[in-house]
């Protein structure tokens, strides 16, 4: 009988108290927490707008929980709008990428392969690709340059991926046809 | 940012949205601030309970008209007529702030005789060359032979002199103009001066935001130079609840302009080399450093920069590795090289983070161009519809291309997210904030971290054993950084490099300690720094400041770090008096501590930190010493602002309203149409409209709405926001819809000369007609986040923008273009190209 003295509704008419307070719950919600109990938290920015909303980013045993805006910021005390509020299922959702995947030239669809072999095959492709177009002067002015292996995407990555990006294809490769999404 | 840059010496928002909180106004101009950046907006909507009087100037009555206290309506492209407005009636009403204008801004400085203003040429500036269709700036420099020393009239009356000048260019921008070519009322005109001019003085400040409403124009760097004028002669810059605040729209664009993935850019914008121009390190140095300014000492940032990228190569006897760089010859840029890519010149291209097949201009161009490719690599979260082109874009749909007969060799590699790699981001107001990784991307997936790493790795190993003279500087590439357990480079090892460090290497490790800021930086080859402009983020003292998360004071100092030297408002000298007192008690932010004989204040002062109010630099004096005790713009020759720019735009020194390349009206202005220097690229499949062509009378607005993202790669696949936002619309007044007979909640077609667009037709009075030189001209507005995939799929509003370049950034027009507007869904996708042609479209003949 221990298990129905536990229901609300006897907990109400016999507890003696007013339904206000726990007598109220079921033995299930009673045991309820929220999902972030005992997860760790790990200090993030929101990847959308260039506000910079502070998140919290809760996980457990490497996988994600929650994420919310950091109360802690000064640039969103705690608040994000719908879509920092969505990143969670950003890195969650089912369309998440996670295999590599290849066409060959004229075919009809994606096969999966290592990303071991598709970065052999890459660095293969710039090395070719570089190779015949390099330019190293015009009209007897110093070029050094190739312009026809190009790159888009920047705004969207970090300081540091941009510096390596930058430094190896502009600095390294003498690739010049670099553009990102900032043009103002 | 050249707009910004060179008026104000940097290319980056002078303020932070947090500040605008302590302003007495805020004009919000070229941007839908509670749609597209609803966090900063918050103080904005503070600010207003404050009693700041909030106003938005906007073609659309949008989410942040709604709680602005006044929206002013526009006919879209016309805003430097409606700013030039405010600078006249500044002038006029002689409501500038004398003092700051007399000592900050360089409106007494005389320029050279041979200038010729728009005025004396019909709407040119003097040294245009119509062949070349660019101008030589040569008429525009100052009076004197020293950009450090310029000629200045303190009584402001020579006609030469920059204040003189300005009232002549700007005359012609009464509030009748502003009526008859933005569609403003002279009382509304009337309403917006005063609450500027009201809110602007000793004791109050407004501050300006704008953002790509402002920039995507053919003219967009000159709308940005209007408002900082604006901003200058008001008083409203360097001190607290003023300035500018660029809102830009990626979490780290403002970091991939600082640190550049752009080909006319290094780090620390620092500019590329061009062949036959920079034919030796001297000559590029020579370009590079000014006499007076912090741009004297360029030369310890560019040979730590080149001993940053090729380390022990770089020497004194090979000019630091200056000739490894290679040299831009052209436009390389997004659309440089995309027209190259259709014409079959470009073989293979590299995608991060971006998706051009819906984001690009004239998308349908971009498509079609990829197919050209033999190789294309696209880095994303999802199958955005940039790596899927070759089987499910709209021209494989209508026929144009065949899956099987496109060559490309494509590559859809799985990119790590936010939350599962470590690194800055760097925000709108320049903050560098650092993330710690919370969890192991899934999969396959990599951050582009690992993946240039492991990409450099293999390509210097072939380098290593090749014999091939170009192959030179990669095998000097200085990559040394140590890996992680999944092959990533340490992160916190590229920051340092970032940072800059000495290069006299402790035993044992590649280099020296970590440098403490860009004052350190030698051209002695004893120091190297990735970016200048980031040095001191992660010092000698090993504190990652981007991470530091203890924020004290005003300024929140101890949360993140802010570039340059953690100084969070720009130019904050000029919130004190030229004696070095503040302005007022209710504005005061930095000012000069007789006692200590110091600057103090609120803020990291963006100033020589002991170099006192009056001092005057000796003769010969270089480099920051050049510079008087009150001249806050530190990083120009002279410490002055440019309210006249002498040196470093294409398209004149003031800025003067051409119409949009593609208007539906003749400028009214001047007899000169358009930019007469933008980037046009007339090409048979790049047509564009007329001035006034009737097949294309209405103005057509693109924007972004909160609960998507740019192209969508982030937003379309997400449930909630796929279900906020499900479909792609287009909005349009009651009486464009009664008279085109298109009903709310109805399907309409959108056309323009490169592409017809189906979408929701919205009829709301939150689009008006405007009342413009003797006519009424309608403007419809689209955002622009739909494409193929995802929950929610549309047609891609950016197949109707054409490619067109802004001359000194190379942006596209896609905030004021022409469109017709059909009632109905457009044609199945096959006869769209007759369609298009039935149209009767052709390329644009040259036209002034």
């Amino acid at each position: 009988m221990a298990g129905f003295r536990g229901l609300p509704l006897f907990a109400q008419i016999f507890g003696r108290k007013d339904g206000t307070g726990t007598e109220a719950m079921s033995p299930r919600t009673r045991q309820l927490s929220a999902r972030t109990t005992g997860s760790q938290t790990t200090r993030s920015v929101c990847p959308y707008c260039a506000v910079g909303c502070g998140q919290l980013v809760h996980h457990r045993d490497g996988e994600l929980v929650a994420i919310e805006g950091d109360p802690e910021s000064p640039i969103n005390q705690g608040t994000l709008c719908p879509k920092g509020a969505a990143s969670l299922e950003l890195l969650t959702h089912p369309a998440r990428l996670t295999q590599v995947l290849y066409r060959a030239p004229h075919t009809r669809a994606w096969e999966v392969v290592s990303t071991s072999w598709a970065m052999d095959r890459i660095a293969q492709l710039v090395w070719e690709s570089r190779a015949r177009t390099f330019v190293k002067e015009v009209a007897g002015e110093r070029v050094g340059h190739s312009s026809a292996v190009a790159h888009l995407g920047g705004a969207t990555l970090d300081d540091e991926e941009n510096y390596l990006l930058k430094k190896l294809f502009t600095a390294g490769l003498g690739l010049v046809s670099v553009s990102n999404q900032a043009r103002i | 940012m050249p707009g910004l840059g060179t008026t104000l010496g940097r290319g980056g928002a002078t303020t932070a949205p947090q500040d605008l909180l302590r302003a007495d106004c805020i004009l919000i101009q070229g941007s839908s601030m509670a749609e597209a950046h609803p966090v900063a907006f918050r103080w904005v909507v503070a600010a207003k309970e404050r009693g700041a009087t909030v106003i938005h100037v906007d073609p659309r009555f949008s989410r942040t008209s709604a709680l602005a206290d006044l929206w002013i309506p526009l006919r879209a492209g016309t805003d430097i007529v409606l700013l030039g407005g405010l600078i006249r009636h500044v002038l006029e009403h002689e409501l500038y702030f004398r003092e700051y204008v007399l000592a900050f801004t360089n409106a007494s400085v005389l320029v050279g005789e041979h200038f010729r203003d728009t005025e004396d040429l019909a709407g040119l500036f003097s040294g245009y060359d119509p062949e070349q269709g660019a101008y030589d700036g040569a008429s525009w420099r100052f009076a004197g032979d020293d950009p450090a020393r310029p000629e200045r009239d303190e009584t402001l009356t020579d006609p030469r002199c920059v204040l003189q000048l300005l009232r002549r260019h700007f005359q012609r921008y009464t509030p009748e103009l502003v009526r008859d070519v933005c569609g403003v009322p002279p009382e509304l005109f009337a309403q917006l001066a005063r609450a500027l001019t009201d809110a602007s003085g000793p004791d109050k400040t407004a501050a300006l935001c704008y953002a790509v409403g402002w920039t995507q124009h053919s003219k967009g760097v000159q709308i940005i130079r209007a408002g900082a004028i604006l901003q200058l002669l008001l008083g409203n810059v360097g001190r607290p609840g003023g300035g500018i605040l660029a809102l830009r729209g990626h979490a780290s664009i403002q970091g991939s302009t600082d640190i550049p993935t752009l080909y006319d850019l290094l780090p620390g914008y620092l500019p590329m080399p061009k062949a036959g121009v920079h034919t030796s390190l001297d000559q590029y140095l020579g370009a590079v450093r000014s006499r007076g300014g912090g741009w004297h000492d360029a030369d310890g940032y560019v040979v730590s920069l080149l001993k940053a990228y090729y380390g022990g190569r770089a020497r004194a006897d090979n000019d630091w590795g200056f000739d490894f760089l290679p040299r831009i010859t052209r436009d390389h840029s997004h659309f440089g090289y995309f027209m190259e890519m259709m014409d079959g010149k470009v073989e293979g291209l590299f995608v991060m983070g971006q998706n051009p097949a819906v984001g690009g201009q004239h998308a349908r161009f971009e498509r079609t161009a990829l197919s050209r490719l033999k190789w294309l690599v696209v880095r994303d979260l999802v199958e955005v519809e940039t790596a899927s082109f070759w089987y499910d874009s709209p021209e494989v749909r209508r026929g144009e291309l065949h899956t099987t007969e496109i060559g490309t060799e494509v590559f859809l590699m799985p990119a790590a997210g936010h939350a599962e790699k470590a690194g800055t981001f760097t925000n709108t107001q320049r903050l560098l904030q650092f993330r710690d990784k919370a969890v192991e991307p899934p999969g396959d997936a990599k951050s582009e971290l690992w993946f240039v790493h492991q990409l450099a790795r293999r390509l210097k190993e072939m380098a290593d054993v090749s014999a091939r003279s170009e192959d030179e500087p990669l095998r000097a590439l200085d990559w040394w950084y140590p890996e992680n357990e999944h092959g990533e480079p340490e992160v916190h090892a590229v920051l340092a490099e970032i940072n800059g460090y000495h290069t006299e290497p402790d035993d044992g490790a590649h280099h020296g300690p970590q440098v403490a800021g860009f004052a350190d930086l030698r051209a002695d080859g004893s120091t190297a720094c990735g970016c200048w402009i980031y040095s001191g983020v992660l010092g000698p003292d090993g504190v990652n400041r981007a991470r530091q998360r203890a924020p004290e004071g005003a300024y929140f100092h101890g949360w993140g770090y802010a570039w340059p030297a953690d100084r969070r408002i720009l130019y904050n000298r000029a919130s004190a008096r030229p004696d070095g007192a503040p302005w007022s008690e209710a504005k005061k932010l930095v000012w000069w501590d007789h006692e200590r004989r110091r600057w103090t204040g609120l803020d990291v002062p963006d100033f020589v930190a002991d170099k006192a109010p009056d001092y005057r630099p000796p003769p010969g004096a270089v480099g920051l010493a050049a510079l008087r005790g009150d001249a806050p713009f530190v990083m120009q020759a002279d410490g002055l602002s440019q309210l006249f720019v002498a040196k470093g735009l294409a398209d004149g020194p003031l800025p003067s309203h051409y119409e949009a390349i593609e208007s539906p009206v003749d400028n009214s202005v001047y007899e000169q149409q358009k930019n007469p220097v933008a980037r046009l690229h007339v090409r048979p499949d790049n047509p564009l409209a007329e001035p006034g062509d009737p097949r294309f009378p209405i103005v057509l607005t693109t924007y972004r709405l909160t609960e998507h993202h740019t192209a969508g790669g982030m937003s379309r696949f997400l449930t909630h926001l796929a279900e906020l936002m499900p479909e792609l619309f287009v909005e349009l007044s009651p009486e464009l819809a009664t008279s085109l007979g298109i009903e709310h909640g109805g399907v309409a077609t959108v056309v323009t000369p490169r592409g017809a667009v189906q979408a929701r037709a919205l009829v709301t009075a939150r689009m008006r007609p405007l009342f413009v030189a003797g006519r009424w001209v309608h403007q419809v507005a689209m955002p622009f986040h739909w494409g193929g995939r995802g929950h929610v799929t549309g047609d891609v509003t950016n197949d109707l923008i054409p490619l067109l370049g802004e001359p000194n950034v190379g942006i596209h027009e896609a905030k004021a273009l022409c469109c017709a507007l059909f009632p109905g869904p457009r044609p199945p996708d096959a006869s769209i190209p007759r369609y298009l042609a039935a149209m009767a479209v052709r390329p644009t003949p040259e036209r002034v």
